[in-house]
């Protein structure tokens, strides 16, 4: 079955595909499994007692990739899926998920995604996921993307997750356990306008020696938005925890940031930060000086800052 | 032609400036005068950062008096900051690219990137994806400053202390800069300075001293009474870099 032009624009959104993609993949539309396709080195599976699917790595895979978008075009529609990654030992792959909304509806459309992430010894991983909402009825879009990272010896993960537009309704929770010498960063994007709410949850559980993490996150709240960003880090062994956020603040949006970091083992360095303030009245100013406008002169900075 | 006529500028009911007059017609003006004596001040009046509490501002016979920073920079106003600002995730081809007017998201060719930054002695494959952030040295940041003013090609530029926290052998590069913008410029650069060899390139000299103009005139003129320094001097300025 073809896809319809919001269902293309959606996937263009959050995967950056202009078409159903080429080797493993799996997509999810309107509640259901849509297509789904393995790969030599790549299997996936159908669950059979829960919604959702069961991603199999081999071990030694090398620059191969994985696309699991979900989209919900139809008004309406609320699901909770579980999606298991099993990435083998040695393995080294870029997984892009991400939920496009399309709400053109008056009720409410909810995913929540529940993904859970085992890396075996020297595994790496790039996971990428964008999260885009779209239409103008008067239906919310909600997504609670829920993410578990359990990494064993010398893995190593990068996390990018960005939602920038259109979506009402988030809370976000990551959860993660490493072991000795394994890393995990993560970048996360946010960009919340009119009456939107997205709080984000890190929670990192330092627990081998050597083990190591960044989350960083920026933010930029607008119009009478919300967020609220929690992160903990856990510094259970030697271990190294930096935790960041910078967050730009805009009309008559709140934004809390609430970092924690606590330490169990007197070789743990762990480190937050956090800042929140509006856009610098000199950076304006410099990017008015090369005439722009004061309005283009603030989307340029938000962009570039959320690049 | 730029015209301060009996420009004021009053601010938390300090008068920081006084009923300056002046015209640049030259094609290089420099000004000059002691720390705080409002030459910064000059600069954002002419920008447009600040507004005169009285008296009027002409560019070319056109009031620019109430116009904003964004009108005058399109009228064809440059204006490179003493204190340059950071941008965190800002790239230097970015910058380049908006001072160029790309407004749009289309930047620059990195040719012509490449050809502003190495005008200002900077290794273009190094910094053209820059952030523009805290990790880039007073002194770097100095420099794009100035290529930005290149890209803009503006009738009218000014440069606040360019020199300050630019080393020796730069400096020199810096001067050369300044020696071909003259020779290419269709309009007019006012640089405001201490360094003698700057001062030395320029058609004309304003000297300002607490809030109002001490002194103005060719540099033949106004030069060897600075360089005479204060004692019997009919108008003081100092010589020492800004800190
Ligand atoms: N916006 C302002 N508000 C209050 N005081 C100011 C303002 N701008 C400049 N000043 C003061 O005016 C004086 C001249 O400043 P400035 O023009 O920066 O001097 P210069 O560039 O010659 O060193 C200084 O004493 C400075 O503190
Ligand atoms: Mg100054």
């Amino acid at each position: 079955m073809a896809l319809d032009p919001i269902q293309l624009e959606l996937l263009q959104q959050v995967a950056g595909l202009h078409e159903v993609p080429q080797g493993a993949y799996s997509l999810r539309i309107n509640g259901a499994l849509h297509g789904k396709n393995s790969s030599e080195n790549i299997t996936i599976e159908k669950k059979t007692d829960k919604p959702g699917i069961d991603i199999y790595i081999k071990a030694g895979t090398k620059k191969e990739s994985v696309h699991i978008p979900v989209i919900l075009s139809q008004a309406g529609i609320s699901e909770l899926v579980y999606n298991d990654f099993h990435i083998g030992e040695g393995a080294d792959v870029t997984i892009v998920a991400g939920c496009g909304i399309h709400n053109g509806g008056s009720e409410k459309s909810e995913h929540s995604g529940i993904h859970a992430f085992y890396l075996a010894k020297g595994a790496r991983v790039k996971y990428i996921e964008k999260h885009y909402g779209s239409g103008d009825g008067s239906g919310e879009r909600v997504m609670n993307p829920t993410t578990e990272v359990y990494m064993d010896e010398d893995s190593y993960m990068e996390m990018e997750t960005a939602q920038i537009k259109g979506v009402d309704s988030t809370d976000r929770v990551t959860k993660a356990e490493l072991a000795a010498h394994a890393t995990l960063v993560i970048h996360e994007k946010l960009m919340t306008h009119g009456k939107q709410f997205a709080k984000t949850t890190f929670e990192v559980s330092l627990n081998g020696k050597g083990s190591g993490t960044h989350v960083v996150s920026r933010a930029v709240a607008k119009d009478d938005s919300r967020q609220v960003f929690l992160s903990k880090i856990h510094g259970n062994n030697r271990c190294s925890g930096h935790t960041e956020c910078d967050a730009i603040l805009m009309d008559n949006a709140v934004i809390s940031a609430i970092p924690e970091i606590s330490a169990s083992h007197v070789d743990a360095a762990l480190i937050h930060e956090a800042a929140i303030g509006k856009i610098a009245g000199e950076q304006l100013m410099k990017l008015m000086t090369l005439g722009l406008t004061e309005q283009e002169a603030e989307e340029q900075i938000i962009n570039g800052f959320l690049k | 032609m730029l015209e301060f006529q009996n420009v004021s500028f009053t601010a938390d009911s300090a008068d920081i400036l006084r009923n300056v007059s002046f015209t640049v017609s030259e094609r290089f003006v420099a000004v000059t005068g002691p720390n705080g004596s409002g030459k910064s001040t000059i600069a954002k009046l002419i920008a447009g950062i600040y507004t005169p509490t009285s008296g009027k501002i002409l560019l070319d016979g056109v009031d620019i008096t109430d116009l904003s920073i964004t009108e005058r920079a399109r009228m064809g106003i440059s204006f490179a900051f003493q204190q340059p600002v950071r941008f965190k995730g800002l790239t230097v081809k970015d910058l380049i690219s908006l001072a160029a007017g790309k407004v749009d998201g289309k930047k620059i060719s990195a040719a012509d990137a490449c050809a502003y930054l190495s005008e200002v002695g900077l290794c273009a494959r190094e910094y053209i994806d820059r952030e523009v952030n805290a990790s880039l040295s007073g002194g770097e940041l100095k420099r794009i400053e100035i290529a930005m003013t290149m890209a803009r090609g503006s009738q009218l530029t000014v440069f606040d202390e360019p020199e300050a926290g630019i080393d020796l052998w730069s400096f020199n590069n810096l001067i050369d800069v300044f020696r071909k913008m003259y020779d290419k410029t269709k309009g007019s650069i006012i640089i405001i300075s201490h360094q003698e060899r700057i001062l030395d390139i320029a058609d004309k000299i304003i000297v300002v001293s607490g809030g109002e103009i001490a002194a103005m005139g060719e540099k033949n003129e106004i030069l060897p009474e600075l360089l005479k320094g204060s004692g019997g001097c009919r108008f003081t300025a100092s010589r020492k870099e800004d800190c």
